[in-house]
């Protein structure tokens, strides 16, 4: 009998049909999905926070609502992400309280400090950049509600990158204080962004059980190589250049050399050595205790109602 | 602390015309919050014309383990499609 449905869980898999959340599934599976988007709707969540950092002193009213918006499509991403946990049997209270805890994670490059307004720009273009390379190949995924929240999430990322290019566009075509300044942030996040794809592919633990089970569709290095061959002619458009020196068109490969992050510094920032983790967790968990009594109350105004509609 | 506010699951018709369609899932403390937190979190982007929002304990599903035997009725009862019928290309309108 559980060879049967393990059996049927494969066909479906290979046959790059879906699977749905009441379809029977070996608990790997539903674990390892339960841990990678929690941990992608955690990064979205916490993601708000190092652009929340410059709302109030965005530059114009335009640049305020367009940061405003897009840091309200990052929460709406972490309740897409975990909606689709939920269909797994997460409980939505236990994964805030995992993720205040410090049981789970979130994407390290949100341990960075934002400290110019040229970073909300090069946040949008590179790091939303890399997050699309890694976002795409996810609206395939095999797990049905995973893939939709993903295809919601990539067409709304696209409008993050897009800004954070237009910003970068207007600040290189000011003063050459401006022009410093993003090139002072590119320098700052190219590597951390790099970083986003995770260890390289002779390191990554959980890349060929994902791989097998579709729920990972390229690797780590296949998706970091995608990226810098996306983001070279960007940056020269733009007139900024990567901190690289390795950085180099591959005639013979038709591909960019490049040089490897500091993975020593990657390993210290995901164990929580960053500049930022213990303020990004401190953070949330005052978001999450401050508004309780919101939800308490809500709560309460449900019930009374509920238990008046239930007399009447 | 209190227990989580219950779980909803959102129906968004995209426009007139169309029917409403099954996007996800939020919490809310009662159906009116749920509608304008679906609002909020479904459709930042006119992606809707309509909002319906269900309790989900209220949604009885057709289970995946029956699937064969229960939508069996239907499999072998090829005569319910019109390519069923061999019609003579020369007739018209048909």
């Amino acid at each position: 009998m559980a060879d049967d449905l393990e059996l049927r869980f494969e066909r479906t898999v290979r046959s790059e049909s879906r699977i749905e959340p009441r379809d029977w599934m070996p608990d790997g599976y539903r674990k390892t999905l339960i841990r990678q988007i929690a941990q992608h709707a955690h990064s979205e969540i916490i993601g708000m926070q190092p652009e929340g950092n410059w709302i109030s002193r965005a530059p114009s009213l335009r640049r305020k609502a367009i940061l405003l918006a897009k840091v309200q499509d990052e929460a709406g991403h972490g309740l897409y992400l975990y909606s689709a946990t939920e269909t797994l049997g997460a409980d939505r209270e236990d994964l805030t309280v995992k993720l205040i805890e410090g049981r789970q994670k979130y994407s390290s490059i949100f341990n960075y400090p934002t400290l110019t307004f040229a970073d909300v720009g090069v946040i949008g273009w590179l790091v939303d950049g890399a997050a699309i390379c890694n976002q795409v190949p996810l609206c395939r995924t095999s797990y049905g509600p995973y893939a939709r929240a993903m295809i919601r999430i990539c067409k709304e990322e696209s409008f993050h990158q897009r800004q954070g290019y237009e910003l970068l566009m207007t600040m290189m075509s000011g003063t050459q204080q401006q022009r410093d300044m993003v090139q002072d942030s590119v320098n700052r996040w190219w590597w951390p962004a790099l970083m986003m794809f995770g260890p390289p592919d002779a390191e990554s633990t959980n890349t060929e059980q994902s791989m097998a089970w579709r729920i990972k569709r390229d690797t780590n290095d296949e998706l970091r190589q995608k990226f810098v061959n996306m983001s070279m002619p960007q940056a020269e458009k733009l007139g900024v250049t990567f901190p690289d020196p390795e950085l180099k068109w591959n005639e013979e490969r038709g591909e960019y050399d490049f040089g490897q992050p500091d993975w020593d510094e990657f390993w210290q920032v995901v164990k929580g050595g960053g500049v930022c983790n213990e303020q990004r967790i401190a953070h949330r968990r005052k978001a999450h205790e401050d508004g309780a009594w919101v939800r308490d109350a809500a709560a309460a105004h449900a019930q009374k109602h509920a238990r008046k509609e239930g007399a009447a | 602390m209190s227990t989580s506010w219950p779980l909803w699951e959102v129906f968004v018709r995209g426009k007139r015309g169309l029917n409403h369609v099954h996007v996800g899932s939020l919490h809310a403390p009662d159906a009116e919050m749920a509608l304008r937190n679906a609002r909020d979190v479904y459709t930042r982007r006119n992606e809707g014309v309509s909002i319906w929002v269900v309790p989900a304990t209220e949604i009885t599903a057709s289970s995946p383990d029956e699937k064969d035997p229960f939508f069996a009725p239907a499999g072998d009862k090829v005569y319910r499609h019109p390519t069923f019928y061999a019609i003579p290309e020369d007739v018209p309108h048909l």
